[in-house]
């Protein structure tokens, strides 16, 4: 096997970015919509199948356990329903969720211009979290127009340095984005249960992880009497529309998406190719840690472990499925937040596992990867290859 | 930024590495002056031929470690080692290493043969994963879903060796379930021509959302389905007996010894026989294999069902000799550490075992120091084998040879 082979500058590849934007361009809404039905018709069979009650009825025959199947469904799909817009209250937890995801998804929706693929949203969202939270209970005495942008901005920042050592590393040395962040991930996890248990950290009187709590002068404030919508989905929104100004209209962001569509061209032009890595994995921390420091100064209060888990997965389902538009991971962000806060009200009213959601989750980025399964399911004509192919190889 | 300037560059990396763990080292001096520590070169269980114990006083001895880390670190940084750079890095964190050791058994005895009985059972998921996705990148195909593949054999090997009632059952359901997740990923990325990287992400969400429902849906209210029966270790007659090696390599598990097999099987097929050319030249040049008659696709396709086969055997470990059932998300990123294994070992299922070990003594290392009484906290520790990883592969694997076809879909023109 060789070694040595120089490492900059960059090999040429074809640019991924620009696969991404001729997937966004001619992809359609349809073919969206389709996913999405076929992820949950796929869904409510495994329901069908895995339900108690149809394995009972299973021995009274076929035709009951189908009955017993389609009741199954039919119950935990109403929950679903019912639980995400059915009321005000329900609209309420169906925000919370979204909060979380159009910031993880744009944490992955950015750096995907780049051709960079950050899986580092959990540990990202970990940093953040930990570090907006320290600064929402250690800091006192502060008004809250100081105090709670102060803990905000730090999240970011903390999240930032997460996503910015992946970037740099990948930049200097060419070590793999989706290994360091994954394995940055894990790291972060037990940092954050060791720091849970510093004396500055742990509540006073307790021995198992978990932090003070967030002072009120740092929390973000309740929109409705008695609901728990917050101002983090003010913020999620504010957020979204600065990364299309960031994506569309500054320099760096041009820069960004020509890195992404031809390095060499781009590096021709007198870009940096590794310097733009960087740049986009920072911005991608960044993202995901104001999603932990929403969630910590807002709905949580307090750092527990295992807060983050799954959150960075949840954005890039988020992304994928908004196929790497600002507009469109806001509108999935609220797509799967209704999902998520359906799948809690499915789980307490007709005792379906919550793990049903991340299944359909994976089935409907399945179904956006390759359209070509959707129509084959459905019989759709259309064009070949027209995937949402964004990722590079390990060399480059 | 010319290119002859970057070997010195790297050297100098190497370098300053050195003089930092000369210094980490060297802090560990603060311990207790006159305390020995004893390493036990015998099994636990009694040895025909007893060794004895290696015992040396700890202030001394780390002294020495510090000085000749620090010793090959000048050298470095003076005129480096040409190719054996990474090398001298190894030496010196093995130096460490073993520094770290002297001072956490401190006043009492570290059991050599444990450390490295564990280094080897660490290693089976890790080698097996890492051969998984040896064989995919040869033929072509990126397999990042090797954790999604782990955590499918890993309950179905649970469920079938609890239902069936033999492990060797459970071994036969982790190697399906691998294998179809194998077969999904190439469905994914041959016959649909999915994004390969995101299509290994997918099957990892979808993998884990499955088990985890399946497990609180079905696991939960019947706990006879998730009590599997495990592969009990068994000793090579005559060569156990072998003092310090026999205990470590032939008195293990059933997964240890088929994971050595493993390793020498894919390495001869690979490289000495018709079949590994075909694959090889399939991950290298399509166009030019399917001219020459080979069919590029279904080499593909039986390339990632193949590596499902042994990446199921891979997850199988977890709940036939690791844990003594299956719990959601159990295999904590080890399909990825098993990803960073196939790259240190630069795609070769030798490199592969060895990167393995590597990663599997990391692992060894942090449940040994939770034994003894190190003032280092057990969630750090177990941090370590991630952290490991993300030096390794920054530090030592740098720019890769890459099968010139990973990643891209083969459309016939």
């Amino acid at each position: 096997m060789s070694t040595g082979a120089p490492p900059s500058p960059a090999p040429v590849r074809e640019g991924p970015a620009q696969r991404l934007r001729a997937a966004v361009l001619g992809a359609s809404a349809r073919l969206t919509g389709l996913a999405v039905a076929a992820a949950l018709g796929i869904g409510a069979v495994v329901l069908a199948l895995s339900a108690e009650e149809t394995r009972e009825a299973l021995d009274d025959g076929l035709g009951p356990a189908l009955v017993a199947g389609a009741s199954a469904v039919g119950r935990a799909y109403s929950a679903l329903l019912q639980g995400s817009v059915g009321s005000l209250g329900a609209l309420s937890e169906t925000l919370v969720a979204a909060t979380v995801l159009i910031l993880t998804g744009l944490a992955v929706a950015v750096p995907l211009r780049a051709g960079l693929f950050n899986i580092g949203g959990e540990g990202q969202v970990i940093a953040g979290g930990l570090v907006g939270g320290a600064v929402g209970f250690a800091v006192t005495g502060l008004p809250l127009p100081v105090h709670l942008p102060l803990a905000i901005v730090a999240a970011g920042l903390g999240g930032a340095a997460v996503g910015w050592l992946p970037g740099f590393l990948k930049a200097r040395t060419g070590a793999h984005e989706v290994i360091s962040t994954i394995m940055l991930n894990n790291t972060l996890t037990f940092v954050l249960i060791w720091i849970l248990t510093l004396p500055l950290v742990q509540v006073e009187g307790r021995s198992d992880p978990i932090s003070r709590q967030v002072l009120d002068s740092a929390r973000l404030p309740r929109l409705l009497e008695g609901l728990r919508v917050d101002a983090g989905i003010i913020l999620a929104v504010l957020v979204a529309v600065w990364v299309l100004w960031f994506l569309d209209r500054s320099t760096t962001g041009l820069e960004l998406s020509a890195v992404g569509a031809n390095p060499a061209a781009a590096t021709a032009a007198g870009m940096d190719p590794a310097r733009t890595t960087v740049t986009a994995m920072t911005v991608a921390g960044a993202l995901a840690g104001l999603a932990g420091g929403a969630l910590i100064v807002g709905l949580q209060g307090r750092i527990t472990p295992g807060f983050s888990a799954g959150l960075g997965f949840d954005g890039i389902t988020v992304a994928l499925l908004g196929r790497g538009t600002v507009v469109g991971t806001v509108l999935s962000g609220l797509l799967l937040g209704a999902l998520k806060a359906g799948g809690r009200a499915m789980q307490a009213r007709s005792g379906t596992a919550l793990d049903l959601v991340v299944v359909i989750q994976a089935l409907i980025i399945v179904f956006i990867a390759a359209p070509g399964v959707v129509r084959a399911l459905f019989r759709v004509r259309a064009d070949v290859g027209d995937g949402a192919r964004i990722s590079q190889g390990w060399g480059s | 930024m010319s290119g002859a300037a970057a070997p010195v560059r790297r050297r100098r990396r190497f370098a300053a590495f050195g003089g930092l763990l000369a210094a980490l080292v060297a802090a560990l001096l603060r311990a207790d002056a006159s305390a020995r520590t004893a390493f036990v070169l015998n099994d636990a269980r009694g040895a025909r031929f007893p060794l004895p114990d290696l015992v040396v006083p700890v202030a001394g001895t780390v002294r020495i470690l510090a000085a000749l880390i620090l010793a090959l670190a000048v050298l470095l940084a003076v005129r480096g080692a040409g190719r054996r750079d990474a090398a001298v890095v190894g030496v010196m964190g093995g130096l460490a290493v073993v520094a770290l050791l002297t001072w956490a058994g401190a006043g009492t005895s570290i059991s050599v043969v444990s450390l490295l009985r564990g280094t080897l059972f660490a290693a089976v998921p890790i080698a097996f994963g890492a051969l998984a996705g040896v064989l995919c990148e040869r033929s072509g195909v990126i397999n990042i879903a090797i954790e999604g593949q782990f955590l499918a054999g890993a309950f179905t090997a649970a469920v079938a060796a609890s239902i069936l009632g033999s492990a060797w059952w459970g071994l036969l359901g982790g190697i399906a379930a691998g294998a179809l997740v194998g077969l999904m990923l190439a469905g994914l990325t041959i016959r649909f021509a999915a994004d390969q990287i995101v299509s290994g992400v997918v099957l990892i969400v979808f993998a884990t959302g499955v088990t985890s429902f399946l497990t609180s849906q079905l696991l939960a209210g019947t706990p006879s389905w998730n009590a599997p029966v495990r592969f009990q270790a068994f000793a090579l007659p005559g060569l156990s007996d072998v003092p310090l090696l026999g205990p470590i390599v032939f008195d293990q598990t059933v997964l240890v010894y088929l994971m050595l097999l493993a390793v020498a099987g894919v390495q001869f097929g690979l490289f000495r026989t018709r079949w590994g050319l075909r694959l090889r030249s399939v991950g290298e040049h399509p166009a030019a294999a399917d001219t020459v008659g080979i069919p590029v696709l279904r080499t593909r396709y039986r390339a990632v069902m193949l590596g499902g086969v042994l990446a199921g055997v891979g997850g199988s470990w977890f709940t036939l000799e690791a844990a003594s059932q299956f719990s959601k998300e159990m295999t904590g990123g080890r399909g990825f550490i098993a990803l960073a294994a196939m790259l240190v070992g630069r795609y070769s299922p030798v490199g592969a075992l060895g990167a393995g070990l590597l990663f599997g003594f990391a692992d060894a290392l942090a449940t040994a120091l939770q034994r003894l009484p190190v003032p280092i906290p057990s969630s750090l520790l177990r941090a370590t084998p991630y952290v490991i990883t993300i030096v390794v592969v920054a530090g030592l694997v740098g720019r890769l040879r890459v099968p010139a076809a990973d990643g891209k879909p083969y459309v016939k023109a």
